[in-house]
């Protein structure tokens, strides 16, 4: 019998920034943290003093690689004038943040520190793609690279056996590619914050410029069809249906459920989180679902005492468009093999049943991979506080949750937010 | 090659010195027979590092995939003779039969496990 776990002490949220999210040259770690940093401070409402930061967990899942730099907790934790108070790093490839956030949720939840200070960052685009790929292939299993895989040759071989057991296609990929791009032109700070149509009618402007001939898209499949304008990365994986190379932070503060107050009369509650472990694709008995999800799902979930389906939306992950169909199955939000069909039914869109990625996702709104963890729990927040603007979740939900995913499933997180 | 745990009978390839399934550490080496079937896969064109520099890449794309053996345990593995330009011509559930690769790797000659179509009949 699997023990139902619960926090000894309530933990809240109750401030929350995440900088732009995108690729720039001329812009570090450091800038960027500060720019979330920034804006979380700028978000409690009652007002922060940094000296009331007890402790500061970073998500980091490699700098040391990216742009030959370790150690980024002590480092950021100097530029915020947070020393001598204590920073410690989390690396869970593109969870390191989510594991960032669960530590600090324990720090408090324990009675040790009233509040905590969780960031993430990650600072990509200084290399070649080679580069960052390279990289990223650190987090992948070793016996899987010896063959050649790829990451988008992981999720690409995932969607395979997806498409054989339960009759999809790419057409149901470009569905949730063409929603995350309307959701992220909502977002200003998306990286590609631009619908499909306007991808198109940019790519038309610039054929005509260059007097070349005129593609003739009549809508966005056919757009993502045109292999010359969406080309084959590791088929059926397409590069529309990849999340781009970003740089981006993000901040959230903690602290513990009876000091929340004092920061906000609008604070969230942390109801339920769960983290597991998984193996790799040779190992998996099924690879039409995440066992780590799957676990954490329900760790999250009794620990909140709530089922899947009173989850009002999510923000789930989505490094490949593939992922999204597996994650909403084994969230429990649609039966395993309907995911793809719920998705071509707009149940995942803005105004569906179950809004999914309402940020844009990593596809769209950008994976700065140890920022993704936190920055999904800033969407949650966003919505659950209803700042979302012109992609909020109608009917002022009160339950959401976020689920982030480390490497090819060795990591998975969920995160459920209860706004009481 | 692969491991057998002489407690529990379960197969593990690559071999494995401690059982996942029942903690035991008495293991045997087992050999498979390397017959089995493909059960996912994906033809990669924009490749590692070490495949680009093989000459892989857009226009000679390489596939690589899950296959499941008849001893039940399931490898990664390159997959030889099928027409990468075509995956949608490809089959998941195919026959296939072990054929290693001799490949130049970033240290030197490696060899690599890869099967190809098991020939009809």
């Amino acid at each position: 019998m699997r023990k139902k776990r619960k926090l000894s002490r309530g933990v809240a949220l109750v401030g929350a920034g995440m900088s732009q999210f995108g690729m720039f040259r001329d812009r570090d770690s450091k800038d960027l943290f500060l720019e979330a940093f920034r804006a979380m401070t700028a978000s409690v409402d009652k007002g922060l003093d940094p000296a009331d930061i007890d402790a500061f967990y970073l998500g980091n899942y490699s700098n040391d690689f990216f742009v030959r730099q370790s150690h980024w907790g002590a480092i950021l934790s100097d530029t915020l004038g947070l020393v001598p108070r204590p920073a410690t790093r989390t690396e869970g490839a593109c969870a390191s943040s989510a594991l960032a956030f669960r530590e600090g949720v324990f720090a408090i939840a324990s009675g040790f520190y009233d509040a905590v200070l969780v960031g993430g960052v990650e600072d990509m685009s200084k290399g070649a793609t080679e580069v960052v790929a390279e990289g990223l292939g650190m987090a992948a299993i070793p016996y899987e690279r010896e063959v050649g895989f790829t990451f988008p040759g992981v999720f690409g071989t995932i969607a395979t056996a997806y498409f054989d057991k339960f009759g999809a296609s790419r057409e149901h990929l470009m569905n949730v590619t063409i929603k995350s791009h309307d959701n992220a032109a909502r977002n200003p700070k998306a990286q590609l914050s631009a619908t499909l149509e306007e991808v198109m009618a940019a790519k038309k402007k610039r054929a005509e410029s260059k007097g070349r001939r005129l593609p003739d898209w009549s809508d966005p499949k056919a757009f993502l069809r045109d292999t010359r304008a969406n080309p084959v990365v590791a088929w059926p994986i397409h590069l529309f249906d990849c999340c781009p190379i970003s740089d981006g932070a993000c901040c959230l503060l903690l602290v513990g459920e009876e000091l929340a107050r004092n920061f906000t009369d609008d604070p969230l509650y942390v109801a339920g989180i769960g983290q597991a472990s998984g193996r790799g694709l040779h190992a998996s008995e099924d690879l039409t679902t995440f066992e780590a999800t799957r676990y954490a799902a329900r760790e999250a979930f009794d620990m909140a005492g709530i089922a899947a389906d009173d989850v009002q939306f999510a923000e789930v992950h989505d490094c490949f468009s593939i992922a999204e169909l597996l994650h909403i199955e084994d969230l429990g939000f649609f039966p395993a093999g309907q995911g793809y069909k719920a998705v071509e039914e707009g149940q995942t869109r803005l105004d569906g049943s179950k809004p999914i990625n309402t940020s844009g996702g990593l596809k769209c709104k950008g994976h700065p991979v140890g920022a993704t963890g936190a920055a999904q729990i800033f969407e949650v927040w966003t919505q659950l506080r209803g700042d979302a603007g012109e992609r909020q979740v109608p009917g002022h939900p009160r339950l959401g949750a976020a689920q982030n995913l480390g490497g090819t499933g060795g990591t998975s997180t969920v995160t459920v937010l209860e706004r009481r | 090659m692969g491991s057998r745990c002489l407690a529990c009978q379960a197969v593990f390839v690559p071999p494995r010195s401690l059982c996942p399934r029942c903690d035991s550490s008495t293991m045997e080496w087992e050999r498979m027979e390397g017959r089995g079937k493909l059960v996912a896969f994906t033809c990669i064109a924009i490749g590692t590092p070490a495949m680009l520099k093989l000459g892989y890449g857009r226009e000679n794309p390489y596939c690589t995939g899950v296959v499941e053996l008849e001893e039940n345990a399931r490898v990664v593995a390159r997959i030889q003779g099928v027409d990468t330009r075509n995956p949608g011509a490809i089959s998941v559930g195919m026959p296939l039969q072990v054929d290693f690769l001799r490949e130049e790797g970033d240290s030197g000659s490696r060899t690599v496990l890869a099967f190809k179509p098991l020939p009809e009949g």
